[in-house]
Protein backbone atom coordinates (compact mmCIF):
# COMPACT_ATOMS: atom_id res chain seq x y z
CA UNK A 1 0.00 0.00 0.00
CA UNK A 2 1.57 3.23 -1.14
CA UNK A 3 0.70 5.74 1.54
CA UNK A 4 3.73 7.97 1.88
CA UNK A 5 3.72 11.32 3.57
CA UNK A 6 5.30 14.07 1.47
CA UNK A 7 6.13 17.57 2.65
CA UNK A 8 7.54 19.68 -0.17
CA UNK A 9 9.66 16.98 -1.82
CA UNK A 10 10.70 15.26 1.40
CA UNK A 11 9.33 11.77 1.89
CA UNK A 12 8.54 10.64 5.43
CA UNK A 13 8.35 6.97 6.26
CA UNK A 14 6.57 7.39 9.54
CA UNK A 15 3.38 9.23 10.41
CA UNK A 16 4.41 9.28 14.03
CA UNK A 17 6.85 12.05 14.85
CA UNK A 18 8.42 12.21 18.27
CA UNK A 19 10.18 14.68 20.52
CA UNK A 20 13.41 14.03 22.37
CA UNK A 21 12.71 15.99 25.56
CA UNK A 22 12.08 14.86 29.13
CA UNK A 23 13.72 11.44 28.92
CA UNK A 24 15.76 10.05 31.81
CA UNK A 25 18.89 9.89 29.67
CA UNK A 26 20.04 9.65 26.06
CA UNK A 27 19.94 5.85 26.16
CA UNK A 28 16.23 5.89 27.04
CA UNK A 29 15.64 8.55 24.37
CA UNK A 30 17.24 6.33 21.78
CA UNK A 31 15.35 3.19 22.79
CA UNK A 32 11.99 4.98 22.90
CA UNK A 33 12.52 6.50 19.47
CA UNK A 34 13.51 3.15 18.03
CA UNK A 35 10.39 1.56 19.53
CA UNK A 36 8.18 4.31 18.11
CA UNK A 37 9.33 3.63 14.55
CA UNK A 38 9.46 7.40 13.94
CA UNK A 39 11.84 8.74 11.33
CA UNK A 40 11.40 12.36 12.41
CA UNK A 41 12.57 13.67 15.74
CA UNK A 42 12.24 17.15 17.15
CA UNK A 43 15.11 18.82 18.98
CA UNK A 44 15.63 22.14 20.73
CA UNK A 45 18.46 24.63 20.23
CA UNK A 46 20.33 25.53 23.41
CA UNK A 47 23.73 26.69 24.60
CA UNK A 48 26.37 23.98 24.29
CA UNK A 49 27.97 22.85 27.53
CA UNK A 50 31.34 24.42 26.82
CA UNK A 51 32.86 23.82 30.22
CA UNK A 52 32.69 20.05 30.03
CA UNK A 53 34.18 18.78 26.77
CA UNK A 54 33.23 15.22 27.74
CA UNK A 55 29.50 16.00 27.95
CA UNK A 56 27.55 13.89 25.51
CA UNK A 57 25.66 15.20 22.52
CA UNK A 58 22.11 14.12 21.67
CA UNK A 59 23.25 13.46 18.10
CA UNK A 60 25.64 10.77 19.37
CA UNK A 61 22.46 8.80 20.08
CA UNK A 62 20.14 10.08 17.34
CA UNK A 63 22.00 9.69 14.07
CA UNK A 64 21.03 12.51 11.65
CA UNK A 65 21.70 10.12 8.77
CA UNK A 66 19.00 7.80 10.08
CA UNK A 67 16.49 10.36 11.37
CA UNK A 68 15.16 13.60 9.98
CA UNK A 69 15.99 16.26 12.53
CA UNK A 70 13.25 18.81 13.13
CA UNK A 71 14.61 21.69 15.22
CA UNK A 72 12.05 23.70 17.16
CA UNK A 73 11.93 27.26 18.40
CA UNK A 74 10.46 26.22 21.75
CA UNK A 75 10.72 28.80 24.47
CA UNK A 76 10.57 31.75 22.06
CA UNK A 77 8.03 34.44 22.86
CA UNK A 78 8.93 36.97 20.15
CA UNK A 79 9.34 36.90 16.38
CA UNK A 80 12.96 38.02 16.77
CA UNK A 81 13.82 35.16 19.10
CA UNK A 82 12.07 32.58 16.94
CA UNK A 83 13.96 33.79 13.86
CA UNK A 84 17.23 33.74 15.78
CA UNK A 85 16.76 30.16 16.97
CA UNK A 86 15.58 28.96 13.56
CA UNK A 87 18.56 30.52 11.81
CA UNK A 88 20.99 29.08 14.35
CA UNK A 89 19.40 25.66 13.92
CA UNK A 90 19.84 25.79 10.17
CA UNK A 91 23.44 26.99 10.50
CA UNK A 92 24.40 23.68 12.09
CA UNK A 93 24.00 22.34 8.56
CA UNK A 94 21.89 19.44 9.75
CA UNK A 95 18.36 20.51 8.74
CA UNK A 96 16.37 23.12 6.81
CA UNK A 97 13.20 22.10 8.60
CA UNK A 98 11.87 24.18 11.46
CA UNK A 99 9.04 23.49 13.85
CA UNK A 100 8.09 27.09 14.42
CA UNK A 101 6.76 27.92 17.85
CA UNK A 102 6.15 31.46 18.96
CA UNK A 103 4.54 31.20 22.34
CA UNK A 104 2.01 33.78 23.44
CA UNK A 105 1.26 32.74 26.99
CA UNK A 106 3.48 31.14 29.59
CA UNK A 107 0.80 29.20 31.44
CA UNK A 108 -1.00 27.59 28.51
CA UNK A 109 1.92 27.72 26.04
CA UNK A 110 -0.66 28.66 23.43
CA UNK A 111 0.92 30.10 20.30
CA UNK A 112 0.96 33.79 19.44
CA UNK A 113 -0.93 33.60 16.15
CA UNK A 114 0.13 37.01 14.78
CA UNK A 115 3.80 36.46 15.57
CA UNK A 116 3.71 32.90 14.21
CA UNK A 117 2.23 34.14 10.94
CA UNK A 118 4.85 36.85 10.49
CA UNK A 119 7.73 34.54 11.39
CA UNK A 120 6.40 31.88 8.98
CA UNK A 121 6.43 34.36 6.13
CA UNK A 122 9.99 35.52 6.85
CA UNK A 123 11.44 32.03 7.29
CA UNK A 124 9.66 30.61 4.24
CA UNK A 125 11.16 33.42 2.14
CA UNK A 126 14.58 32.49 3.52
CA UNK A 127 14.12 28.96 2.21
CA UNK A 128 13.20 27.20 5.43
CA UNK A 129 10.69 24.37 5.37
CA UNK A 130 8.40 25.91 7.96
CA UNK A 131 6.06 23.80 10.06
CA UNK A 132 4.24 26.18 12.37
CA UNK A 133 2.59 25.11 15.62
CA UNK A 134 -0.82 26.75 15.98
CA UNK A 135 -4.12 26.57 17.75
CA UNK A 136 -6.85 24.43 16.21
CA UNK A 137 -7.93 27.44 14.18
CA UNK A 138 -9.06 26.78 10.58
CA UNK A 139 -8.69 30.40 9.45
CA UNK A 140 -5.18 30.63 10.86
CA UNK A 141 -4.27 27.36 9.14
CA UNK A 142 -5.21 28.92 5.79
CA UNK A 143 -3.30 32.11 6.50
CA UNK A 144 -0.19 30.15 7.41
CA UNK A 145 -0.30 28.21 4.15
CA UNK A 146 -0.66 31.51 2.26
CA UNK A 147 2.41 32.74 4.16
CA UNK A 148 4.44 29.74 2.98
CA UNK A 149 4.00 27.05 5.63
CA UNK A 150 4.96 23.63 4.25
CA UNK A 151 2.65 21.89 6.72
CA UNK A 152 0.48 23.11 9.55
CA UNK A 153 0.60 21.69 13.06
CA UNK A 154 -2.52 22.38 15.10
CA UNK A 155 -2.42 21.41 18.74
CA UNK A 156 -4.72 18.73 20.13
CA UNK A 157 -4.57 20.38 23.55
CA UNK A 158 -1.97 22.40 25.51
CA UNK A 159 1.60 21.09 25.28
CA UNK A 160 2.21 18.30 27.77
CA UNK A 161 -1.40 18.31 29.00
CA UNK A 162 -2.35 14.83 27.77
CA UNK A 163 -5.95 15.97 27.23
CA UNK A 164 -6.22 14.56 23.71
CA UNK A 165 -8.07 16.19 20.84
CA UNK A 166 -10.39 18.69 22.47
CA UNK A 167 -11.97 20.00 19.31
CA UNK A 168 -12.18 17.28 16.67
CA UNK A 169 -14.63 19.39 14.67
CA UNK A 170 -12.11 22.18 14.20
CA UNK A 171 -9.46 19.65 13.22
CA UNK A 172 -11.93 18.22 10.72
CA UNK A 173 -12.54 21.63 9.19
CA UNK A 174 -8.79 22.28 9.01
CA UNK A 175 -8.41 18.94 7.21
CA UNK A 176 -11.22 19.63 4.75
CA UNK A 177 -9.62 22.90 3.72
CA UNK A 178 -6.05 21.59 3.80
CA UNK A 179 -3.69 22.32 0.94
CA UNK A 180 -0.67 21.04 2.88
CA UNK A 181 -0.19 18.13 5.29
CA UNK A 182 -1.79 18.60 8.71
CA UNK A 183 0.10 17.26 11.68
CA UNK A 184 -1.47 17.23 15.11
CA UNK A 185 1.16 18.49 17.50
CA UNK A 186 0.97 18.52 21.27
CA UNK A 187 -1.51 17.53 23.92
CA UNK A 188 -2.12 13.86 23.21
CA UNK A 189 -2.05 11.58 26.23
CA UNK A 190 -2.31 8.00 25.09
CA UNK A 191 -2.74 5.69 22.12
CA UNK A 192 -6.48 6.32 21.63
CA UNK A 193 -5.85 10.08 21.28
CA UNK A 194 -3.39 9.35 18.50
CA UNK A 195 -5.81 6.95 16.81
CA UNK A 196 -8.55 9.61 16.91
CA UNK A 197 -6.26 12.14 15.22
CA UNK A 198 -5.35 9.67 12.50
CA UNK A 199 -8.95 8.50 12.01
CA UNK A 200 -9.96 12.11 11.45
CA UNK A 201 -7.52 12.12 8.53
CA UNK A 202 -4.53 13.93 9.97
CA UNK A 203 -1.35 13.26 8.04
CA UNK A 204 0.79 12.64 11.13
CA UNK A 205 0.96 13.13 14.87
CA UNK A 206 3.84 14.71 16.75
CA UNK A 207 4.18 13.98 20.44
CA UNK A 208 6.75 13.94 23.20
CA UNK A 209 5.43 13.93 26.76
CA UNK A 210 2.91 11.14 26.16
CA UNK A 211 5.84 8.78 25.58
CA UNK A 212 8.59 10.33 27.71
CA UNK A 213 6.28 10.81 30.69
CA UNK A 214 4.70 7.34 30.59
CA UNK A 215 5.60 4.86 33.33
CA UNK A 216 7.21 2.70 30.66
CA UNK A 217 8.24 5.01 27.81
CA UNK A 218 9.50 2.20 25.58
CA UNK A 219 6.21 0.29 25.79
CA UNK A 220 4.23 3.50 25.23
CA UNK A 221 6.35 4.28 22.16
CA UNK A 222 5.38 0.89 20.79
CA UNK A 223 1.71 1.56 21.60
CA UNK A 224 1.86 4.91 19.78
CA UNK A 225 3.40 3.29 16.73
CA UNK A 226 0.48 0.87 16.53
CA UNK A 227 -2.08 3.59 17.22
CA UNK A 228 -0.85 5.66 14.29
CA UNK A 229 -0.92 2.65 11.98
CA UNK A 230 -4.39 1.55 13.18
CA UNK A 231 -5.80 5.06 12.96
CA UNK A 232 -4.43 5.62 9.48
CA UNK A 233 -5.73 2.27 8.24
CA UNK A 234 -9.17 2.95 9.70
CA UNK A 235 -9.23 6.38 8.05
CA UNK A 236 -8.38 4.87 4.68
CA UNK A 237 -10.81 2.00 5.18
CA UNK A 238 -13.67 4.44 5.81
CA UNK A 239 -15.63 4.05 9.01
CA UNK A 240 -19.37 3.32 9.17
CA UNK A 241 -21.79 6.13 9.89
CA UNK A 242 -23.05 6.74 13.43
CA UNK A 243 -26.68 5.76 14.01
CA UNK A 244 -28.93 6.14 17.00
CA UNK A 245 -30.63 2.73 16.73
CA UNK A 246 -29.43 -0.83 16.25
CA UNK A 247 -29.06 -2.67 12.95
CA UNK A 248 -28.95 -6.46 13.36
CA UNK A 249 -25.82 -8.17 12.14
CA UNK A 250 -27.50 -11.59 11.84
CA UNK A 251 -30.25 -12.30 9.26
CA UNK A 252 -33.92 -12.54 10.24
CA UNK A 253 -34.45 -15.02 7.38
CA UNK A 254 -34.18 -18.67 8.46
CA UNK A 255 -35.20 -18.03 12.03
CA UNK A 256 -37.49 -20.64 13.63
CA UNK B 1 41.27 38.76 26.02
CA UNK B 2 37.95 38.39 27.78
CA UNK B 3 34.90 37.09 25.96
CA UNK B 4 31.35 36.62 27.12
CA UNK B 5 30.97 33.00 26.20
CA UNK B 6 27.53 31.43 26.50
CA UNK B 7 26.62 34.05 29.06
CA UNK B 8 29.76 33.80 31.18
CA UNK B 9 32.97 35.84 31.16
CA UNK B 10 35.89 33.76 29.98
CA UNK B 11 39.54 34.55 29.53
CA UNK B 12 41.00 33.16 26.29
CA UNK B 13 44.25 33.74 24.46
CA UNK B 14 44.50 36.76 22.16
CA UNK B 15 44.21 36.42 18.40
CA UNK B 16 41.80 33.49 18.34
CA UNK B 17 39.52 32.82 15.40
CA UNK B 18 36.14 31.13 15.88
CA UNK B 19 37.76 27.89 14.70
CA UNK B 20 40.58 28.41 17.20
CA UNK B 21 38.11 28.96 20.03
CA UNK B 22 36.14 25.80 19.18
CA UNK B 23 39.38 23.87 19.02
CA UNK B 24 40.50 25.23 22.40
CA UNK B 25 37.14 24.19 23.86
CA UNK B 26 37.36 20.76 22.16
CA UNK B 27 34.04 21.33 20.41
CA UNK B 28 33.31 19.58 17.12
CA UNK B 29 32.37 22.41 14.66
CA UNK B 30 30.05 20.14 12.64
CA UNK B 31 27.41 19.99 15.34
CA UNK B 32 27.23 23.56 16.53
CA UNK B 33 26.21 27.00 15.35
CA UNK B 34 28.06 30.10 16.45
CA UNK B 35 27.00 33.70 16.93
CA UNK B 36 29.38 36.57 17.58
CA UNK B 37 27.71 39.75 18.82
CA UNK B 38 24.32 38.37 17.72
CA UNK B 39 25.46 37.74 14.13
CA UNK B 40 25.64 34.16 12.90
CA UNK B 41 29.07 33.12 11.70
CA UNK B 42 28.93 30.85 8.67
CA UNK B 43 30.86 27.61 9.02
CA UNK B 44 33.21 28.46 6.18
CA UNK B 45 34.19 31.67 8.00
CA UNK B 46 35.17 30.01 11.28
CA UNK B 47 38.85 30.11 10.34
CA UNK B 48 38.87 33.72 9.14
CA UNK B 49 36.57 35.34 11.70
CA UNK B 50 38.86 36.74 14.40
CA UNK B 51 37.52 37.33 17.88
CA UNK B 52 38.07 40.61 19.71
CA UNK B 53 38.19 41.71 23.33
CA UNK B 54 34.68 41.96 24.75
CA UNK B 55 32.95 39.92 22.03
CA UNK B 56 29.80 38.09 23.00
CA UNK B 57 29.97 34.57 21.67
CA UNK B 58 27.15 32.03 21.69
CA UNK B 59 27.78 28.40 20.82
CA UNK B 60 24.62 26.34 20.47
CA UNK B 61 23.76 22.76 19.63
CA UNK B 62 20.74 20.47 19.65
CA UNK B 63 19.34 19.13 22.90
CA UNK B 64 16.28 17.06 23.71
CA UNK B 65 13.05 18.92 23.02
CA UNK B 66 9.49 18.44 21.83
Amino acid sequence: MDDKLLIKDIEFKSRLWVGTGKYKDFEETKRAIEASGADVVTVAVRRTNIFDSKSENLLDYIDPKKYKILPNTAGCFTIEDALRYARLARETGISDLVKLEVIGDEKTLFPDACATLQATEILAKEGFIVLPYINDDPVMAQRLVDAGAAAVMPLAAPIGSGLGIRNPYNIKIILEQARVPIIVDAGVGTASDVAVAMELGCDAVLLNTAIAGAKDPIAMADAMKHAVLAGRLAYRAGRIGRKLYATASSPIEGML
Amino acid sequence: MTLTLNGEKKEVQDGLSVAGLLDALKIEPARVAVEVNVAIIKKDSYGSHMLNEGDTVEIVSFVGGG
